[in-house]
């Protein structure tokens, strides 16, 4: 056997091993902050796979928003709320055969919607025209080509949802308090010392 | 079983020894970086610093590490044992790992892969973790509070490098980093986007939690911030992290603003074996000035205040990186000049 497709098939076992088991640790852990942990650990082994798939900028951009920017503020939370965890998880275990339940749900449904792939019929020519050759172009740069030529229209809307969401996230929690003694860097910046201080000459028993 | 050993034996071999070729030096290069840091500190405070151990002081850190290896390691009693002695291993292991992308001459470079730059961001994004899995598991208020700030601070500033970054691959069209020092070849992209090194250089200052930005730490308020329950190894680590990912950094900005491994003005007397030590040398010339220069904003600068640090990330870098790289995709489009265009 070819010594590429070996390390290959090692690295893939590996990652998606690694992967399901920390799936799995996600919802074992005892401890929230552990939970985190080990979904971030399963972030990785996902993005190992798309590297193994050859998709380098989709493995670096899953560990830049994903691990680096999402997951940060999952633990920022998980650390600070102050619930008795311990005591949420007691009854975890009889919502299992839910869980299952709805786990195969999505299994059979996936298995379908693969079953029933087909190709849209305009798919061969559409894919052709604004791609250039695989082999002859970076992963980026073939994204790229896609994504601002074919599909811009979804992509500006989903960068308006997102932008919508961060609006609306903004209104929701800014509250206008009343009383709230703001630092105001401009005016300190702009204040010359003609403002600040004013030398007095004192004359003895007479005062200011 | 000779087929195996050419087929995996020989090239596990070469990749270890190129490996070790670039860890070993970094090592002392971390080790004499505390020590630099120590005499330019002294230097900037007209004293004299480290002078006993060995000619000039210069076995000090050999010194400090063996002081600190005789340590004993202490883990509290309320700590989260796994995550508490992950932390300084994660924090180690991430400074080293990002190594492998940076190209210290033409085609010297363990991993040429296309997305160079990108990796460099996701481990520098890393970085965070072990701060707040120190700060968290040490089950101490000093130390959380410290992650705490840390992780507000590190991704704040990432925000801006990010469109730093951006600023760079649109000048340059690629997201390899030797691509990115070879399209430097007419000039350093510190001058055409001036503005963006002087953000990029602030902010990898905050990024690896270095003064002024050294809020994590807070000796003055936090007693020594997410690192105060460690001892011994646990805390050499962290330490020699931070010190690589300064190097780690200085090397980013080299690469990126300075031209890499590329002599001023395309000096370049040497060919061959020689002409690679020439473009190492100035490789490694950049990396140390840019460290001096951490080493002296250090001396000279007072820590920030938190709401400042926030202020300046968010209110000052972000629009300000923002605005410049609409600016130059306007000024490349416009005249032409995006790689790739016309």
């Amino acid at each position: 056997m070819d010594v590429g497709t070996v390390i290959h098939a090692i690295c893939f076992y590996a990652f998606a091993g690694v992967a399901v088991a920390s799936g799995v640790m996600v919802i074992a852990a005892r401890n929230p902050v552990h939970s985190v942990l080990f979904l971030i650990l399963a972030f990785f082994n996902a993005a190992g796979l798309f590297v193994l798939l050859g998709a380098e900028f989709l493995a670096m951009i899953l560990v830049i928003v994903y691990v680096g920017a999402v997951a940060v503020l999952f633990l920022f939370v998980v650390m600070m709320l102050d619930i008795n965890f311990t005591a949420l998880r007691q009854g975890a275990l009889q919502y299992l055969p839910i869980g299952a339940l709805i786990g195969l749900i999505l299994l059979v449904e996936l298995v379908l919607v693969f079953g029933a792939w087909t190709m849209a019929p305009d798919f061969a020519a559409s894919a052709v025209a604004p791609t250039p050759p695989i082999a002859q172009v970076t992963n980026t740069a073939a994204l790229g080509a896609l994504l601002y030529t074919r599909y811009i229209y979804a992509f500006q809307v989903s960068g308006l949802i997102l932008l919508v969401a961060m609006i609306g996230a903004i209104v929701l929690t800014l509250r206008g308090r009343e009383g709230v003694r703001r630092q105001k860097i401009s005016t300190q910046v702009s204040r010359a010392r003609a403002d600040a201080v004013e030398v007095v000459k004192v004359r003895p028993r007479q005062g200011v | 079983m000779a087929d195996f050993l050419r087929n995996f034996g020989l090239p596990t071999v070469i990749l270890v020894a190129e490996i070790l070729a670039i860890i070993v030096p970094l090592l002392l290069a971390v080790a004499y970086l505390t020590f630099a840091e120590r005499k330019v500190l002294a230097a900037a405070q007209l004293r004299k610093g480290p002078n006993v151990v060995g000619p000039f002081g210069l076995f000090q850190p050999l010194a400090d590490g063996l002081k600190l290896l005789m340590k004993e390691t202490v883990i509290p009693t309320g700590a989260n044992r796994g995550v508490f002695i992950a932390a300084p291993i994660l924090t180690f292991v991430l400074s080293l790992i990002a190594w492998a992308v940076i190209p210290f001459d033409d085609g010297m470079v363990i991993a040429n892969i296309n997305v160079g730059i990108l990796y460099l961001f996701a481990i520098s994004s890393l970085g965070v973790y072990g701060i707040i899995m120190a700060g968290w598991s040490s089950n101490s208020k000093y130390a959380f509070l410290g992650a705490l700030r840390a992780a507000a601070q590190m991704v704040s500033y990432e925000v801006s490098m990010g469109f730093v970054m951006v600023s760079v691959l649109l000048c340059v069209g690629s997201l390899n980093l030797s691509a990115i020092v070879e399209a430097q070849r007419t000039v350093w992209f510190a001058l055409p986007l001036l503005p963006m090194f002087i953000v990029f250089f602030i902010s990898t200052l905050a990024e690896t939690n270095r003064s002024p930005f050294d809020l994590v730490e807070g000796e003055s308020e936090l007693v020594a911030g997410f690192f105060v329950e460690y001892s011994s190894m646990t805390f050499a680590l962290f330490y020699l992290g931070e010190y690589a990912n300064m190097i780690l950094m200085s090397a980013m900005t080299t690469v990126l603003f300075l031209g890499g491994w590329l002599a001023p003005f395309g000096w370049m007397p040497f060919t061959g074996a020689l002409g690679h030590v020439w473009s190492m040398f100035w490789f490694f010339a950049k990396i140390a000035f840019v460290l001096f220069c951490f080493l002296w904003v250090r001396a000279t600068m007072p820590r920030f205040r938190y709401d400042q640090l926030m202020r300046l990330g968010w209110k000052v870098f972000l629009p300000l990186s923002l605005f410049w790289l609409v600016a130059t995709a306007g000024f490349l489009v416009t005249f032409g000049l995006l790689p790739g265009q016309g």
